[in-house]
């Protein structure tokens, strides 16, 4: 150990090993940390709290591109496109203590009760071994750990029991433009909850309108793991950072330790009763690839050799153009009305998606004063130019598992450890192209009420993945058919438990957080029950 | 449109002081004069030597002059308060201080005279003359890449990320300004 260097040394009596701190992570260690001895792994390191301005510097400034803003990049986070999609994994995710919700934008709904029954309601896709029943009292736990505003205005939106623990962000102006557009078209708005502070929450300050959400929130207001990893460690709980686990050891049924490298340069082996990963929807298949023996030839847990297939994301459709009047846009960084009307009529051939009313759209003033050969009154009058009138309207549609969309390694190329880096082959399929179609006709009918003159479509040909990793160790009750069972436990391994979005059967059109935290939650039950009674 | 404490405060609330962020809050809210000397933007500094606080403050004040649209009254108080934060001695503040000193050399061997001593449409035929208008900002690049990163786009990031700024193009809680939760539900005035 290096002087000014923590103590990265593994944890004698370790009940529990986590490997990654973002949110799944984060609320696993938090779970249990008060009646076990818990610690945590995460690759990436600590960040200082004090930097955040300086981050968002970086948020607003040309020279830095967003992997910058957390310090994402460079061989630690190398990997190669095979599919017939570029994935920009970079853009995608965030390394160290908080995981990817340092950078994420906080919008958080729960799946629909037919996204658990894709096969049997819709006729593709795969059924979840669990039904929304089964998550509905973890999903207003998720509400309640990470902070939730949002109201019961949302007729679509699948039963709940009790409120969201903070009432909604009020409409924007900018949505009482569209509402009337709306009307005309008999087109349902309503809220859309937020994991951002509407009042003040759990010792952390209400939203101030900083408006930079994504990537970074300087004032605390938009939820990120580092709430629940400090809760956690404040119950005891180690958290080691720059701690990249390269290989879970195991025997037949048993994963015995988790072995990671330290920046000083030396190995360490982590042992423990339980393991649970939630390294992200990417490289936790990785990690499991990585681990491969001759009792698990094909990566571990992998007996139904599913492990990295079916790699979905959502995709982005989208409108913009502009009004002849003001719309009062880029206030905050966040939006305040949904539509979710459409969302199941999906069928075989049209998947569910979700409509988003912009409060951000167009060119931020701030942004575009920093580029551009003018200065003085001309730079002014460009900006003044630029601003003001912009609308748009935003969706994500779903992508259906497939086997040719999947996370695997490339061989011919390695990560700063010296571990085979992460393949990403990204098929999007028919239906989610129809669907982006579908989202951008409901979308264009609304920008044409409102009066707007077009500007850009992102349909079928420019839409993106709006960077939710899902699909890659899926759940199923047949070991033959996936990868860990419906409490999140491998089929394989009796102490291991995978927390995440990757074990998504079909993925919905909603963000995914929520679903991940409620499982995640669900998750510690079991791992905690096994402890006792099992393990 | 007069620029104000508070759009310093606010300029400095956004984008940070560069290493230190809790001293530099404090140094803006509290007012406090942390006993630097009088501003003079002619101090007689020559050549190579790294400029003094007070150099780097008179040539930032003099280059926000052309750079920000001439309805803006308050420049000199709005850059020095900035200022307050950023020179904070961090690595950006030394970049700061380098950038300002060379743009100073620059001055002195095409106009005999510092930044700061020159009219403004000098300093506006400097700036472009160093090439810092059709740069892309680089805090490790060319010279016209750093003045571009350090002078020219510090000054119009503090700028724009206050509240008055951001009123000039008609968003009062611009981008990097923590202004609330109010004025993105209201209609325009
Ligand atoms: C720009 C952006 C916007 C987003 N917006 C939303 C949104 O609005 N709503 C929503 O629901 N979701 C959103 N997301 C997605 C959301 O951030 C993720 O779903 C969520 O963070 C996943 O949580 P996780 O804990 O599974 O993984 P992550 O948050 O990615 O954390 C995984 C952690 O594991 C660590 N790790 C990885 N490999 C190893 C290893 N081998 N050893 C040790 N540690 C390892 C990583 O360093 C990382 O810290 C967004 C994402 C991005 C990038
Ligand atoms: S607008 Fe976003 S960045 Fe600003 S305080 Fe609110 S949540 Fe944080």
């Amino acid at each position: 150990m290096s002087a000014g260097e923590p103590d990265r040394s593994p944890v004698t009596n370790a009940d529990v090993c986590v490997v990654g701190a973002g949110p799944a992570g984060a609320l696993v260690a938090d779970r249990l940390a008060a009646d076990h001895e818990v610690v945590v792994l995460d690759a990436g390191p600590r960040f200082d709290p004090a930097d955040r301005l300086a981050r968002q510097e970086r948020a607003i400034r040309p020279s830095y591109d967003r992997p910058d803003v957390w310090d994402v990049g460079g061989e630690r986070d190398a990997h190669a496109n095979s599919g017939e999609r570029v994935y920009p994994l970079n853009h995608a995710r965030v390394k160290g203590v908080g995981g990817s919700t340092l950078h994420w934008q906080g919008m958080v709904m729960r799946l629909h009760e037919d996204d658990f029954n894709s096969e049997t309601e819709r006729g593709v896709g795969a059924d979840w071994p669990i039904d929304y029943a089964d998550l509905r009292p973890y999903y207003a736990a998720a509400e309640r750990e990470l902070g939730v505003a949002g109201a019961s205005d949302n007729p679509y939106a699948p039963p709940r029991e009790e409120p969201h623990p903070m009432p909604a962000f009020e409409p924007s102006y900018s949505d009482s433009l569209f509402a009337e557009a709306c009307e005309e078209l008999g087109i349902d708005m309503h809220s859309v909850p937020n994991a951002r502070n509407s009042e003040a929450y759990d010792g952390r300050s209400a939203c101030v309108g900083y408006g930079t959400c994504q990537p970074v929130c300087p004032a605390g207001a938009k939820y990120d793991a580092t709430v629940h990893i400090e809760r956690a460690e404040e119950q005891g709980a180690t958290v080691i950072d720059c701690a990249a686990v390269g290989r879970l050891e195991h025997d037949a049924d048993r994963v015995t330790a988790a072995a990671y490298a330290t920046p000083d340069g030396e190995e360490h082996r982590q042992t423990a009763d339980a393991f649970v990963v939630a390294c992200g929807g990417v490289e936790t298949p990785r990690l499991l690839l990585l681990s491969e023996s001759d009792r698990y030839p094909d990566g571990l847990a992998n007996s139904s050799g599913t492990v990295g297939k079916f790699f979905m994301d959502h995709l982005f459709a989208g409108v913009g153009g502009t009004l002849d009047e003001p719309t009062r846009q880029n206030h905050v960084g966040f939006y305040t009305s949904a539509c979710d009307q459409f969302y199941d009529e999906a069928d075989e051939s049209v998947g569910p998606f979700k409509l988003e009313f912009f409060n951000y759209a167009g060119p931020s003033p701030v942004e575009q004063a920093l580029t551009g050969d003018d200065w003085g009154d001309a730079l002014l009058d460009r900006l003044r130019d630029g601003y003001g009138t912009h609308v748009a309207m935003g969706g994500l549609v779903e992508q259906l598992p497939r086997a040719d969309s999947y996370v695997g390694l490339d061989p011919d190329r390695t990560d700063d450890r010296g571990n085979p880096v992460p393949e990403i082959h990204w098929s999007v399929g028919d239906r989610a192209l129809r669907t982006i179609e579908r989202a951008n006709e409901v979308q264009r009918s609304v920008l044409e009420a409102l009066g707007a003159d077009i500007e850009w479509v992102a349909g079928p040909d420019a839409t993106g993945p709006a960077y939710h990793h899902m699909g890659t160790t899926r759940m199923s009750a047949d070991p033959d058919a996936g990868v860990v069972d419906a409490d999140c436990r491998t089929h394989d391994l009796d102490n291991c438990w995978i927390a995440s979005s990757a074990v998504f059967p079909t993925s919905g059109a909603m963000n995914p957080t929520l679903t991940i935290a409620a499982l995640a939650l669900r998750a510690a039950d079991d791992v905690r029950e096994r402890l006792t009674h099992t393990l | 449109m007069e620029l104000t404490r508070r759009d310093a405060a606010a300029a400095l609330a956004a984008v940070g002081a560069t290493g230190g962020v809790a001293v530099a809050v404090r140094r803006v809210t509290d007012g406090a004069d942390d006993g630097r000397g009088a501003t003079d933007a002619t101090d007689g500094d020559e050549g190579e030597a790294p400029p003094s606080e007070a150099t780097v403050r008179g040539s930032m004040a003099a280059v926000a002059a052309v750079l920000y649209p001439s309805e803006v009254e308050g420049v000199e108080a709005f850059v020095d308060r900035f200022l307050d934060g950023r020179l904070d001695g961090s690595a950006h503040a030394e970049g700061v201080r380098t950038a300002v000193g060379e743009l100073d050399d620059a001055a002195r061997s095409w106009y005999d005279a510092p930044v700061a001593a020159l009219s403004e449409s000098e300093r506006d035929r400097l700036l472009r003359e160093v090439g810092a208008d059709v740069a892309d900002e680089d805090p490790e690049g060319t010279l016209a890449e750093r003045v571009r990163y350090y002078v020219v786009n510090e000054l119009l990031l503090a700028l724009y990320a206050s509240p008055t700024g951001g009123e000039l193009v008609g968003l009062e809680n611009p981008q990097g300004h923590p202004g609330g939760t109010e004025s993105y539900r209201r209609g325009p005035r």
